[in-house]
């Protein structure tokens, strides 16, 4: 049986750690939640294999739940579909945007060469000042989602929530 | 058993390939890049303890995936002997990671169509974060092949080095073999050549020299391995071992 309300809106409450706008269920962290025989079941998927915060959303979700009531709570890791940001919603991008982090353009379909030598730079528009001149520093930032970009509009360095 | 072996080979392969990342943290040659290597690290060793988790699993002897990092002998691990070779300089730990992620990015495209649900779906997920990480050694093997004198002869002399430990990676051996047919496994050596059109491709790009095939070292997969893994199990596991079963 699908899970009450309630307890929708208290894990939809439960925000990522490192980016504190979106929540488990605008990340697609959460993949199902029911109940069977009084125990509130949630299947989540892992975003990076290695994402530290994983472990902290677990923790964070159990609570949430038993908060909102939930007698017993078993969180169930899945792998299957593979997570992707393509299942950020619009709405949930556009406040990654106003946190200040570049969410991810397009889809994350997979290209046809596998190695590009010559990459084709997507734009990536600054999330402080609009500008379009921006480039990349590098595709490896504070954590495994994001990349470092340079803004040569405002000067200022800023994060892109890279595809995946 | 067979499967608890395949499954051992791809989390080793992972676990020591990220120790030995991991080693730059503080000490990359510039910020950008120190963040790199340790973020490609966090991939790694993240995605070895799913592999991990699921061969103790499979093994049905209670095993976590802690237990089989930090309580094997080196003799136990089945990791290919490339991954274990000291980091050396910048050029060494770019060249090793370039010739490794294309060899996983081929490999786990296949392996996300495996038979093993969960096998597939941990595939599915590394090959996204391991497609980043050839994409960006490749780069890497651009700038410094066709970079200053020094740079490009560091990297080529790293290729020509690492060259004979590639070989171990296209091995197919009889534990990988009924695995192949039943669809759960990924047949390596079919991924040589694609393998080899990739590392050319880019090789050629960045001015180097692709080596001839010549003697292959191998052994990992049976447990026998260089020095330089015993001494890396000894910095990795001695906390766990010094203060068994502590959490933190």
């Amino acid at each position: 049986m699908r899970a009450r309300e309630e307890y929708w809106a208290a894990v939809g409450a439960v925000l990522d750690p490192e980016v504190p706008v979106l929540s488990v269920i605008d990340l697609g962290i959460v993949r199902d939640m029911r109940e069977e025989r009084g125990t509130v079941v949630v299947d989540v998927t892992p975003t990076y294999s290695g994402c530290p915060a994983m472990q902290t959303i677990e923790h964070d979700i159990v609570e949430a739940l038993e908060k909102a009531g939930a007698p017993r709570v078993v969180v169930n890791t899945i792998f299957q579909p593979a997570w992707t940001t393509d299942w950020i919603s619009a709405d949930a991008k556009e406040r990654l945007r106003a946190y200040g982090i570049a969410p991810p353009s397009g889809t994350a379909a997979v290209a046809t060469e596998l190695i590009p030598l010559q990459r084709r730079q997507d734009i990536i528009t600054c999330p402080h000042c609009g500008s379009r001149n921006t480039e990349r520093r590098s595709e490896f930032g504070s954590t495994a989602c994001k990349a470092i970009y340079y803004c040569a509009g405002c000067a200022e360095p800023f994060e892109y929530f890279k595809p995946l | 058993m067979p499967l608890s072996e395949y499954l051992l080979r791809l989390g080793d392969d992972r676990l020591i390939l990220g120790h030995r990342l991991s080693e730059w943290c503080g000490h990359g040659p510039i910020l950008e890049e120190d963040i790199a290597l340790a973020n490609m690290a966090l991939d790694l060793v993240g995605q070895a303890n799913l592999f991990l988790e699921l061969a103790g699993k499979a093994e049905g002897q209670g095993k976590s995936a802690d237990s089989l990092a930090y309580f094997r002998e080196a003799i136990e691990f089945r990791n290919a002997l490339i991954v274990e070779l000291p980091r050396g300089d910048f050029a060494f730990t770019t060249a090793r990671q370039f010739l490794v992620s294309v060899f996983e990015m081929l490999h786990l495209e296949k392996l996300q169509s495996s038979a093993h649900s969960d096998l597939a779906g941990i595939a599915a997920k590394a090959f996204k974060e391991t497609r980043y990480h050839a994409r960006h050694s490749a780069d890497w093997m651009l700038k410094l092949g066709d970079g200053t004198a020094d740079s490009h002869t560091r990297v080529q002399n790293a290729v020509n080095e690492l060259w004979r430990f590639t070989g171990e990676l296209f091995e197919v051996d009889d534990v990988e073999r009924d695995l192949v047919t039943e669809g759960i496994a990924t047949d390596r050596s079919a991924l040589r050549e694609p393998w080899r059109s990739e590392v050319t491709r880019v090789l050629h790009a960045a001015t180097l020299t692709v080596p001839d095939d010549g003697f292959m070292q191998r052994g990992g997969r049976e447990g026998r391995h260089t020095e330089h893994l015993g001494l890396l199990l000894a910095e990795m596991q001695i906390v766990a071992r010094s203060f068994p079963g502590a959490e933190w």
